[in-house]
């Protein structure tokens, strides 16, 4: 009997190879026959399980390089594989990644400029947004080719607002000492508990906004000379820090904050927990999913002399050094970027979201054409709606970033540890950003050498 | 009366290595080599041999894709001159004088009350055993919820009793203690270790204890503590050394946002291995990260040794002349 089962799992083992060698020798045949010259794209960053938008877009760009193939395993941009491979000799073609980073690696020469790419793929870098274009702008070459675009405005909750008597005019940064008395009327407690945020400032993230509400950036444009303790900026901290100050103090706020379901349908919004906050626009497309009845303001942060202001960060396309695939590599991130791939992705979603009964929030990407083509297809929804997609679209043009640095990382750490001492009670705006101006000034230092 | 004493020849360095190549000789020898061929070959490729290349790299600027350059020490340099290694080594050491202690007293405490218990004793064991078996990453995420000031189960329970909870995750005073407590659920491997030994300590030791009219304590002071001290001592150094570089529990409570460099926690959670790590795959420093790799080894090794001197007067090993 033993003898048998043991003949049978044999003919299995030898009939389960056979069907392995068969399978590898077809699948094997089309490269090796028809297209000899045909090669693969290597991406790292960008995977095929995106959303709708990635998707169309991706099936477009592929249109653009066959009948060259291309290999994108998912999984987001990771920096250790990547220096790996670089240091290998064995780059990917092609990376996906997020702006903040070009500058670094563009230092460390594991990109290369895209000089060549730009001007045999006749790509018009006017079609980009500036403060998208500096961050991937490194000693004056271009490193990356920009893809979205984020949009922080404040949104604000139009129920809180209205129970606690807050107008829309108080809303605004422009006068600090009006938005605090706001932020206080929305606020609300039981004795120790924080039960509602009434402006949440979003530190320690969002500092770099509050800053530029003050006037000042708090990097050069070169990337170079930090301006963390610029006078200016402590004051910005100062205020920000008083807005938290005056809601129960860090602790409790934000151990309330992090009771937030932020991505379901009992979301800070959808119950009232909070009556405004800084935001990227992406969440304006999880609310319009997860609670679309609820009414949201979109206002605009603004400087201290009442201009707008947009803090914008996003992705880009860049080649590293060694890429063996750099033409395809070229038109992959020119037709990912083109304004006729954004529309049709655009239009894509329109339909789908039509199909399902959602709603289309629009898109913002770094390509000015592309967006204005998308904000003709934007169909009317709803009052509020469509003031919010217009107050989106109009805080674009005041955008700016923190640009290109060397040491882009340590930078942020500097700022974003220094933000944390204040919040915890350690230091004084003004002890916590001088220490993190040393820092940053040796960590660049470190870097340009 | 002068005691006469005959020490045996002690063999010099050569004999001892003639007679260990001697073994050779034999087939057994051999086959012993065979058997262990496959972990020395994982010993030198995944253990030994990156030592060495970090030993090396601690010496240069390596920074993974830029042309590498020989420093000499100034690497080692650098880490006498940044506050920031010092901030990591006070947070590590005092999170180790926290954790060490709390950890050995609960065990020995839930050891003891189960080599009691004679017929659920194996089922207590094993749900004292499953938080062991729970990922540290889960772990991390678990604290974030537990811990919440204000909302967390912890401070609602806290609450119950009148007591206003602190805010474990946010303030930098209440941080390691939180950590310390949240680490806590996972003393189920100790409390095993120390229920084998506690089983071992001979019942006649107590029953002479007892007829001498030795309290409990007395008892446990002086016939337990010395019976089971080599087993103490063991967790002592392991809890010591996974203390020392604890890593993955605070990576993912507070380090899991990655646009986030620098944490959300502050200084506060800035321990070494998370300072290396920092320095090693966020910025890339390698050079930097293999010098404070080395330090640490030696801090560590410091520590051990220091330890094992120490123990010499505490621990009771059967059989010993003392």
């Amino acid at each position: 009997m033993s003898g048998r089962w043991k003949r049978v799992g044999v003919a299995l083992a030898l009939l389960g190879l056979l069907v392995a060698v068969v399978t590898t020798a077809a699948s094997a045949r089309p490269l090796s026959k028809g297209s000899s010259k045909a090669t693969t794209l290597n991406i790292m960053g960008f995977g095929t399980n995106g959303d709708d938008v990635a998707q169309s877009r991706f099936a477009l760009a592929k249109a653009a390089i066959a009948p060259d193939d291309v290999s994108a395993p998912n999984g987001g941009f990771n920096d250790q594989a990547f220096l790996a491979a670089v240091a290998s000799g064995s780059p990917p073609d092609l990376v996906y990644m997020d702006r903040a980073k070009v500058g670094t690696y563009a230092a460390d020469g594991a990109l290369q400029p895209l000089t060549s790419c730009i001007s045999s793929q006749h790509i018009n870098l006017k079609q980009y947004r500036p403060a998208a274009l500096s961050q991937v702008t490194y000693k004056g070459k271009v490193y990356g080719i920009p893809e979205f675009f984020d949009v922080r405005t404040i949104i604000a909750d139009y129920s809180v607002m209205q129970s606690s008597g807050v107008t829309l005019k108080q809303m605004n940064t422009a006068h600090p000492s009006t938005l605090l008395a706001a932020a206080k009327k929305m606020y609300q407690h039981n004795g120790s508990q924080v039960t509602r945020i009434g402006f949440d400032p979003k530190l320690p993230e969002f500092f770099p906004l509050w800053a530029k509400v003050y006037g000042v950036d708090i990097l050069s444009a070169d990337g170079l000379h930090p301006h963390l303790n610029d006078p200016r900026a402590i004051k910005a901290l100062t205020f920000a820090y008083s807005l938290i100050k005056a809601q129960g103090g860090y602790n409790a706020f934000l151990t309330f904050r992090n009771t937030w379901d932020f991505f379901g349908s009992d979301n800070q919004v959808a119950k009232d927990q909070v009556g405004a906050w800084p935001m990227e626009d992406w969440y304006v497309n999880v609310l319009a999913g997860s609670s679309p009845q609820v009414h949201t303001l979109l206002i605009p942060m603004r400087t201290l002399t009442g201009k707008p202001i947009n803090y914008t960060s996003g992705s880009a396309w860049a080649i590293p050094k060694g890429s063996k695939n750099f033409k395809d590599a070229c038109t992959w991130a020119r037709t990912m970027t083109a304004v006729s791939t954004w529309v049709a992705a655009a239009q894509n979603r329109i339909a789908l979201r039509k199909k399902s009964g959602g709603v289309f929030t629009g898109l913002r990407t770094a390509n000015i054409d592309a967006d204005r083509a998308i904000f003709k297809l934007q169909p009317k929804i709803n009052s509020w709606f469509d003031q919010n997609v217009k107050t989106l679209a109009g805080v674009m043009p005041y955008s700016f970033s923190i640009p290109a640095s060397p040491a882009s990382a340590e930078f942020q750490t500097a700022w974003m540890n220094a933000v944390t001492r204040v919040l915890q009670g350690q230091q004084t705006p003004k002890q916590a950003l001088d220490q993190a101006q040393t820092e940053a000034v040796k960590a660049i230092k470190a870097a340009s050498k | 009366m002068a005691a006469t004493t005959t020490t045996a020849p002690v063999a010099g360095p050569l004999t001892r290595v003639r007679h260990w190549a001697s073994g050779f000789r034999h087939r057994d020898t051999w086959w012993a080599f065979a058997f262990i061929a496959p972990w020395l070959f994982g010993f030198i490729v995944f253990t030994a041999g990156p030592m060495v290349a970090s030993a090396i790299l601690s010496f240069t600027d390596y920074s993974i894709i830029q042309t590498t350059h020989d420093v000499g020490l100034a690497n080692y340099r650098s880490i006498y001159d940044d506050p920031y290694v010092l901030k990591a080594l006070r947070n590590t050491l005092l999170w180790t004088a926290m954790y060490v202690p709390s950890d050995m007293i609960l065990s020995l405490f839930l050891a003891s009350l189960l080599a009691r218990i004679d017929r659920l004793g194996s089922i207590f064991r094993t749900i004292f055993y499953l938080p062991v078996m729970t990922p540290t990453v889960a772990v991390g995420i678990t604290y974030l919820l537990l811990f919440n000031g204000s909302y967390g189960l912890v401070d609602r329970a806290l609450a119950i009793v009148g007591i206003h909870g602190p805010a474990w995750e946010t303030d930098p005073h209440w941080i390691k203690p939180g950590l310390v407590i949240m680490l806590l659920w996972s003393v189920g491997s100790n409390v095993v270790l120390y229920l084998a030994a506690l089983k071992n300590v001979p019942q006649h030791l107590y029953e002479a204890a007892s007829m001498d009219g030795a309290s409990a304590w007395r008892r446990f002071k002086d016939v337990t503590l010395p019976m089971i001290s080599p087993t103490l001592f063991f967790t002592f150094i392991i809890l010591t050394i996974y203390c020392l570089q604890v890593f993955d529990q605070v990576y993912t409570a507070f380090y899991y946002n990655p646009g986030v460099a620098g944490g959300t926690s502050g200084d506060a959670t800035l321990f070494s291995v998370i300072y290396l790590f920092q320095q090693a795959f966020v910025y890339f420093h390698m050079g930097y990260a293999s010098a404070l790799a080395w330090m640490l080894f030696g801090i560590i090794m410091l520590v051990t040794v220091v330890q094992i001197v120490f123990s010499r007067r505490f621990v009771y090993y059967e059989g010993e002349a003392r």
